[in-house]
């Protein structure tokens, strides 16, 4: 039984493209303003702005859509189900009865409203996550939140915390199918019996997995303190992030786009 | 040059008893020294190890490193940064995402220039011989790969000491191989003094002194030729003689007239010889 075949982490795919080399910086502002317009934005023509943005920036990218697609194929349950909810539960003009469910118009209106929202709120995370490497994207967390530490807010230590956790996602993931084998070579069974009994069976895999990990915790970090760390005072960075004229123009552009589309009412 | 001065560790059972696993440790390791520490499980010889950059203090004693004392708070920085330490399991000492980033970490800690960082890390790359890997994920290395990277981790800092613990004991025969050689090239050619535990006395065999270790102590010191003639007592603290010298010694018990400490096999061979 292989569980966990050729794990990758995040969704990054590489492309030679303009939106690849932008400053990870600029592209999860830009991904913040997005969201944020997205949920301002209250007209049609605004949304469909936002849309055709959207749309230029992925193909941009050169990533094919079908990657886009498929990380909204999850929540499209939900996005159905917010929809229908909206439909029935919206009081105004009713124009359609269904038994004792009324559909108002208001609740069409408001129910699309929402879907498109968390259409484009997938769309434009996929887009930041295909095209900016786990790496850059922890970089440009750690300068972003590095303001905030007058605030207190641990910028550098989210940061390394960031890059272990996806440092070791496919070790774990490596020990979790060995613990499995070893379990089912002594006789677990995980196919059979109800959820709870599931749920049960799935102890004897939590538990050494748990006690490893801790155990390499240790390790690390002594591992790290004999390469001298001591925390984010007074570390440089291997990976320098430069802002240039292009995430300028990439920026001013945005910007632009975001404005009217929130201010453009027909 | 390494300096332990009478050092006592001590360490709490859970019973709340004081065990000393080290107890009145006293040696000198030269700059450009090869050694190798050898003893049974639980003789001491990661604590011993874990003292010279500070990572255990000694109860009693003293550790020295070029003059710098592990216990001042500030020098053990500079120390660290002298001293490299390779662990057993590769899995748990790589902490960034691919192998540069993860070679380039120990100078992100020590605060070097992003240009200078980029040229260490090419330099150890190459010296390693993982220039092509330098994008791949940890993960997707062989246990070998990954301890080189570790050992250039610790190049880059430009370590005047390299200290490794039983660095090929998860490895297969031939990433064990691979290790040792690239140890004795940065011996002979970067000229770094290197510290190698080892539980292969094959392993320990080709380096130019062992201390051997017994429950806390230093019970032999001497150059492989000599600990190896006396298997008997090394036999006593639960430790074997190599293969090669183990049919030595047979061959000189059945009547052949040839020294009984042979540690290679064209050493075997060249004596050998002398019969046909």
């Amino acid at each position: 039984m292989m569980f966990f075949r050729n794990i990758t982490i995040g969704q990054y795919i590489y492309r030679d493209s303009i939106i690849h080399k932008l400053d990870p910086r600029v592209k999860i502002i830009t991904v913040i303003l997005i969201i944020t317009t997205i949920f301002l934005v209250n007209s049609w023509t605004g949304f469909f702005i936002i849309g055709f943005y959207l749309f230029i920036n992925i193909s941009l990218a050169k990533v094919h859509p079908k990657f886009v697609l498929k990380g909204i194929k999850p929540l499209l349950f939900i996005i159905s189900f917010t929809l229908l909810i909206h439909f029935f539960t919206t009081p105004g003009d009713i124009i359609y009865r269904i038994w004792i469910l009324n559909i108002t118009r208001e609740g069409i209106h408001r129910g699309l409203f929402i879907s498109v929202r968390l259409f484009y709120l997938i769309l434009s995370t996929s887009w930041l996550t295909l095209t900016t490497s786990p790496i850059a994207l922890t970089d440009g967390i750690e300068k972003l939140l590095s303001f905030l530490k007058i605030i207190r807010v641990p910028a550098h230590e989210i940061a390394m915390m960031m890059t272990i956790a996806l440092r070791f996602i496919p070790t774990l993931m490596e020990e979790t199918e060995k613990i499995i084998k070893a379990q089912i070579a002594r006789g677990a069974d995980f196919e059979s019996g109800n959820l709870v009994k599931r749920i049960q069976n799935f102890l004897p895999i939590i538990i050494p997995l748990f006690i490893n990990a801790f155990h390499r915790a240790d390790d690390l970090a002594i591992a790290m303190e004999a390469r001298c760390y001591r925390g984010g005072e007074g570390r440089t960075h291997y990976r320098q992030l430069s802002i240039n004229s292009i995430d300028h123009v990439f920026i001013i552009i945005t910007l632009f786009i975001l404005i009217v589309s929130y201010l453009w009412v027909v | 040059m390494i300096e332990f001065k009478n050092v006592t560790h001590f360490y709490n059972t859970e019973q709340n008893e004081k065990i000393a696993s080290l107890s009145g440790i006293n040696l000198k390791i030269h700059k450009g020294d090869f050694v190798a520490i050898i003893g049974a499980n639980g003789s001491g010889k990661s604590t011993l190890v874990k003292h010279i950059n500070g990572l255990l203090l000694p109860s009693k004693g003293e550790v020295l490193v070029e003059n710098l004392n592990t216990r001042d708070m500030e020098e053990v920085w500079n120390i660290r940064k002298q001293v490299g330490m390779v662990f057993q399991n590769p899995d748990n000492q790589l902490i960034a995402t691919t192998v540069e980033d993860d070679i380039a970490f120990g100078l992100e800690n020590i605060g070097i220039k992003a240009k200078e960082m980029g040229e260490r890390v090419d330099w150890a790359l190459n010296i390693v011989g993982l220039n092509g890997l330098r994008n791949s994920e940890p993960h997707l290395l062989s246990g070998g790969q990954k301890q080189r990277v570790v050992i250039a981790g610790a190049l880059a800092m430009n370590t005047s000491y390299l200290i490794l613990d039983e660095p090929t004991s998860m490895l297969d025969p031939k990433g064990r191989k691979n290790i040792l050689e690239i140890v004795k090239d940065l011996n002979k050619k970067e000229s770094i003094t290197i510290v190698y535990i080892t539980q292969f006395m094959s392993e320990a065999a080709q380096f130019d002194k062992i201390f051997v270790l017994d429950k806390g102590r230093i019970v032999l010191e001497d150059s492989p030729k000599k600990v190896f003639d006396k298997a008997e007592q090394l036999l006593g603290l639960s430790l074997e003689v190599p293969q090669i010298t183990r049919l030595a010694r047979e061959l000189v018990k059945s009547g052949l007239d040839i020294p009984g400490n042979i540690l290679n096999e064209d050493e075997m061979v060249k004596y050998l010889c002398l019969y046909i």
